[in-house]
């Protein structure tokens, strides 16, 4: 069994929610032109995603999935309502962002101030979705290591949209061919980006706790270090 | 329907040019960037990107109709919620039954087809077409829209089959690669690009196919 840092490590780096398998790709190229508001997005989208992920692994748990119900009593273990997974899913995202909004609001106006437009683009984005049907997929052992999965993928489209925005920034100062200007160039940087991540996927994940804890200083401080450079 | 209108025909040209617009310089891929969280990811094969767009189609004509038949009744205040629950029950038909008739491509395309309800030309066109027009026109939309989806979702799986398996929807077309029975191109020396297998070749390929459009057309190009 793979062990909660593996799951966390992986879900930054070489599962990364963009470069590999571009979820929340339609906010990642319309929010990304200034880095304040990639920053606020990136972590609008951490924030919901582990609050969410969690929340959809006890539904699919222990409601959902087959002979989920058995803890009502033994006439429903019989029942699989995971067909009825997405409808749930994303009702439960839609209902959480809601009330997240409304919380932020009541008791955190700054964060408010700083998350609060984006909150209700986040129900539409891919990503949140998205981690809960790899959580549902993947059949995670414990709610520890979905947990852990939804704030690394969160961690992880934040500093792909925080990494290109900065990247935008700069470029705006280049003399880009004219067609390829705007989306163009920003999908092929992108792309760019994606092969750099690749080389993440050589990561070795292993039952060695004290291993693993290097790589991840090891993985961090590179991805610091290209930040920077960046 | 088209019939309260009494005059105009079923293919007026306006009707036509909801069909043909999407599919060109209206793209829904290519100019709206809507829609592309799901659109790369099942690129690799020409197989699951028909399949794929198949269901967008579906899921997006089925929809539109649905919410302009009810438009009139949808408060506008839980409009979203109204749109999310429509698309979700397709995009569950959907699903269900790809796993009933194509189980492999059902696995293949994985959390995917879930996530077409969070496809945002679905949404997009439901809130900013459906929502006001008659069922009509919000069908050829949708048929317009998923077209013109699935036309940028084929053109890129088709580069990645072809230059990254050398195959179109699985049938060899460079010869066999297998060592030691070589055959065709592979006889000659020629060997499969892996890199387009993987996801980054996606984007890449993306983005050319907006340079090559915007080329032809400057009045798409942006200022920055």
């Amino acid at each position: 069994m793979e062990s909660t840092l593996d799951i966390f490590v992986k879900a930054i780096f070489s599962e990364n929610m963009i470069f590999a398998y571009f979820l929340g790709m339609c906010s990642y190229l319309a929010v990304s032109k200034t880095v304040k508001t990639a920053v606020g997005l990136g972590a609008a989208v951490i924030f919901v995603l582990t609050v969410t992920v969690p929340v959809n692994y006890l539904l699919e748990n222990y409601v959902l999935q087959e002979g989920a119900l058995a803890w009502i009593s033994e006439d429903y273990a019989s029942l699989d309502l995971s067909f009825l997974a997405f409808i749930m899913f994303i009702a439960v995202v839609a209902s959480i962002v809601q009330l997240v909004e409304m919380l932020v609001e009541k008791f955190a106006p700054a964060l408010y101030g700083a998350l609060g437009i984006f909150l209700p683009l986040i129900a539409v984005n891919c990503s949140i979705l998205g981690g809960a049907l790899f959580m549902q997929e993947r059949q995670y052992s414990t709610i520890l290591d979905a947990t852990a999965f939804s704030l690394g993928s969160g961690i992880g489209w934040f500093i792909a949209i925080v990494a290109i925005a900065a990247i935008r920034e700069k470029l705006r100062y280049s003399n880009v061919p004219g067609p390829l200007r705007g989306l163009g160039i920003t999908f092929i940087v992108t792309g760019l980006m994606g092969i750099a991540f690749m080389s993440f996927m050589g990561i070795k994940y292993g039952e060695e706790v004290a291993e693993d804890e290097n790589s991840t200083e090891v993985t961090t401080a590179t991805t610091d270090q290209q930040l920077e450079n960046k | 329907m088209s019939s309260e209108k009494g005059t105009e025909p079923l293919f007026s040209k306006k009707n036509k040019k909801l069909i043909t617009d999407p599919l060109t310089d209206n793209n829904p891929v290519t100019i709206q960037v809507l829609g592309i969280c799901s659109a790369l990811a099942i690129t690799v094969q020409v197989n699951q990107a028909i399949v794929m767009s198949l269901s967008v189609l579906f899921v997006i004509i089925m929809g539109n109709l649905i919410v302009s038949v009810l438009r009139n009744l949808i408060p506008s205040r839980i409009r979203i919620i109204v749109q999310l629950l429509v698309v979700a029950s397709l995009v569950i038909i959907v699903d269900q039954v790809l796993a009933a008739f194509l189980p492999d491509l059902s696995s293949k395309l994985s959390v995917f087809v879930g996530l077409i309800i969070t496809n945002c030309i679905i949404m997009g066109r439901l809130e900013a077409f459906a929502m006001a027009n008659k069922p009509w026109p919000s069908i050829l939309d949708g048929l317009g829209n998923g077209l013109g989806y699935g036309a940028i979702l084929i053109i890129v799986a088709v580069f990645r089959e072809l230059f990254g398996s050398g195959t179109l929807m699985g049938i060899p077309i460079f010869g066999n690669p297998l060592p030691g029975e070589e055959s065709g191109l592979y006889a000659m020396g020629y060997q499969n690009n892996n890199m387009m297998i993987l996801p980054p070749m996606a984007l890449i390929i993306t983005g050319i196919i907006i340079w090559v459009q915007r080329s032809r057309n400057k009045a798409l190009i942006e200022e920055h």
